[in-house]
């Protein structure tokens, strides 16, 4: 066993690391993990400390493999963001804690999940991590994970080593579920073939009935569609399902972070109303929570948006006879009705409207004006 | 008949800031005609610190009247409570108390006081819909002693409504300037061409098609500080009822109200509008209007810009423009 046993998938990057961890000379300060979502860039980001903090180079069994891998590791930081941006104020602490020495391991790690995401309002939050990479503290490492190289600004990009990561082939995803998640070998590979390969979601495919059951729902929805008013009912299903799922992650857990933070300030909680100082601490938590719901509420639509993209794909694979697997193997009759009713010409026409939708919700186009186009033109054609 | 001498305690209650102000100069002007030497104090309600109060009631060595005006007395501090009902509890003979409450809960013990001690209690209602606000021109028009008709007051109310002290003012104006009947003319000649377009009516011409009245409000409503943003959300939300009633079918307003989650008025005037519309022509409406607040917030260049071609295009698909 050792730490890179989850990273599936991608030999040619663990290769890389664990050179790194070997030989001094390939070992560098700044790292930038790319690869698309689901390749699994955190975990490889954790395995990575891991090996790092590691006397063997990554054993994955003694206690600071362990602890890097779970994130509790005293020298290994992990940032990551729920609500839509990293804020400045955030890498500026993180700044100053990456010019300490190590206290217990032989690195001092610290992995930034969501670079893509050091972009409040400008570039400041990333322009003050650019000094931390431009005059390294010896022993400190900064790991940093994005989708594409694009994703972050140029001088960041510059200063740091590229690791690229692929997506991993779907067996290699079904093994690991089976593996690590004890999955039914057959469950498994349908959750990675619908995931398109997304570790994380496949995981929850294969584990959560709901899961499936929405995204049956949402690859028929194209055939359901018949009218204009089935295209805004259809668009309209589709943004309440995220607002649900949304509140129902969140209320809990908001309430029981509201009970906590007016524990530490010493606030009664049944005061009809709270002082004005406890009134803004509140009122601070509240906005967090309110940005979190909203990028919680936009990735359940962006999912249901890639599912939705990806029975298309497959009709338009059907009716080419690419020799390719369909992603979506399990529902092979809504492909091939998709594929009967559509010339390729208006298929390519919806997958076009279904990216234009993506696009325009997280340009903070209202989701459901943005779905109501895109079911508009799944309807009618562009 | 002489009006009543004003009593000691004087309560202005209700969040219409315009009248509230003419009551307080209403109630001074009528003390210092019995006194003209009166002094006149203000207190804010949430800077008032401790002790103030007995500072400003104490009688003077010099005599003479005072009047203590308290504004904004609904974000009154505690301690300006407190002091309140103290003095309440042992009033001073040559001091009138003027209280200014918007609205809400806070201090309602000090107002309970005052009404209970007879305190002379003005209301000052808010403004909000067209119809209070043409009462409150035509009552403006009477107070000064001149005469409007209806169709003056209504375009006065469209012209220059949004705001209560602009429509006070502009009453104003148009009583000093002018002789005999205030009628439609007139107001034309102050304030025509300039109409206060919202979203909404924006909207509403561009579902019915009137493509030169909806550029025109449209330049109204951005040229009055009319954000874009929300003009397209108004026209995205007209279009979704105009789509939503018309592939409702049949059925009473009151009931497909409630089905589709609008109001009985909405459905009733989507259901006017929606007799020129087809469902291509929706579908292009909407899929413009999508385009439009994408480019709205940063993906377009001009905003504006974004939202007029968004008008046209509605407008166009109604007629069933080509494609």
């Amino acid at each position: 066993m050792t730490v890179w046993d989850d990273v599936v998938g991608q030999p040619e990057a663990v290769a890389a690391l664990t050179r790194a961890v070997t030989v001094p000379e390939a070992m560098t300060h700044a790292w930038l993990f790319t690869g698309p979502p689901g390749s699994g860039r955190s975990v490889a980001a954790r395995a990575f400390a891991a090996a790092l903090q590691c006397p063997d180079g990554g054993c994955g069994t003694c206690r600071e493999c362990r602890t890097a891998l779970d994130g509790t590791h005293a020298d290994v930081t992990v940032v990551a963001t729920e609500g839509l941006s990293i804020k400045v104020a955030e890498m500026r602490a993180l700044v100053q804690e990456a010019a300490l020495k190590p206290s217990v391991g032989r690195w001092r790690v610290i992995i930034v999940e969501d670079a893509d995401r050091l972009t409040a309002y400008s570039d400041a939050p990333a322009n003050a991590l650019l000094k931390a990479l431009e005059e390294p503290t010896p022993r400190t490492v900064w790991i940093l994970c994005a989708p594409s190289l694009e994703d972050v600004i140029i001088t960041i990009r510059s200063r740091s080593r590229h690791v690229r990561l692929r997506t991993p082939p779907a067996e290699d995803v079904a093994a690991l579920l089976v593996r690590r998640d004890g999955i039914a070998p057959a469950m498994a590979m349908y959750a990675a073939r619908a995931a398109q390969s997304h570790v994380g979601l496949a995981r929850r495919l294969a584990r959560d009935e709901g899961a499936r059951i929405r995204r049956r729902d949402v690859i028929a929805m194209p055939g359901r569609i018949r009218t204009i008013g089935d295209a805004i009912g259809a668009a309209a299903d589709l943004a309440s399902i995220a607002d649900e799922e949304s509140t129902a992650a969140t209320t809990e857990r908001d309430a029981a972070e509201r009970t906590r933070l007016m524990e530490i300030l010493g606030a009664d909680p049944s005061a009809r109303t709270q002082p004005p100082h406890i009134r803004s601490q509140l009122g601070a938590l509240e906005k967090e929570q309110k940005t979190r719901a909203t990028r919680f509420g936009r990735d359940v639509v962006d999912r249901a948006l890639v599912d939705l993209l990806s029975v298309h794909r497959d009709a338009l694979a059907l009716h080419f006879g690419a020799p390719v697997a369909l992603v979506n193997q399990d529902s092979i009759d809504v492909v091939r009705q998709l594929a009967n009713g559509q010339s390729p010409e208006r298929l390519l026409h919806a997958m076009d409207a279904i990216g234009e939708a993506r696009e325009r919700i997280n340009a903070n186009v209202p989701p459901l004006l943005a779905l109501e186009a895109m079911t508009v033109t799944l309807h009618q054609g562009a | 008949m002489s009006p009543p001498p004003v009593p000691p305690l004087v309560l202005i209650s209700g969040p219409e800031e315009v009248l509230a102000e003419r009551a307080r100069a209403s109630v001074v002007a009528e003390l210092r005609h019995a006194a003209p030497d009166l002094e006149v104090i203000r207190v804010e309600g949430n800077t008032y610190a401790a002790g103030e109060l007995v500072l400003h009631t104490s009688p003077s060595l010099f005599g003479g009247d005072k009047v203590l005006v308290i504004e904004g007395f609904e974000e009154a501090t505690d301690a300006l409570q407190d002091d309140l009902l103290s003095y309440l509890a042992a009033p001073e003979d040559d001091v009138t108390l003027v209280v200014s409450h918007r609205s809400g809960q806070r201090g309602k013990k000090v107002l309970d006081t005052l009404k209970k001690q007879s305190a002379r209690v003005i209301d000052c209602p808010a403004i909000k819909s067209d119809r209070e606000k043409s009462d409150f021109a035509t009552h403006e028009f009477r107070r000064q002693g001149r005469k409007a008709t209806p169709e003056a007051v209504r375009a006065l109310v469209e012209a220059v409504g949004k705001d209560v002290r602009e429509l006070a003012s502009a009453c104003g104006q148009l009583v000093a300037d002018t002789d005999g009947v205030i009628d439609e003319v007139l107001v034309e000649k102050y304030h025509g061409g300039k109409v206060e377009a919202s979203g909404f009516r924006v909207a509403d011409a561009a579902v019915a098609g009137q493509t030169s009245e909806a550029l025109r409000l449209l330049r109204h409503a951005i040229a009055t500080g009319v954000d874009p943003v929300p003009i397209v959300a108004v026209l995205a939300s007209q279009l979704r009822q105009l789509v939503k009633v018309g592939s409702a079918g049949r059925g009473s307003s009151a009931q497909l109200a409630k089905e589709l989650g609008m109001a009985p008025w909405q459905v009733d005037k989507a259901r006017r509008v929606v007799g020129g519309w087809d469902a291509p022509g929706l579908g292009r409406a909407i899929q413009a209007v999508a385009a439009a607040d994408f480019e709205v917030k940063g993906g377009g260049r001009d905003p504006v810009y974004a939202v007029e071609r968004a008008v046209l295009a509605i407008t166009a698909a109604r007629h069933g423009g080509a494609r």
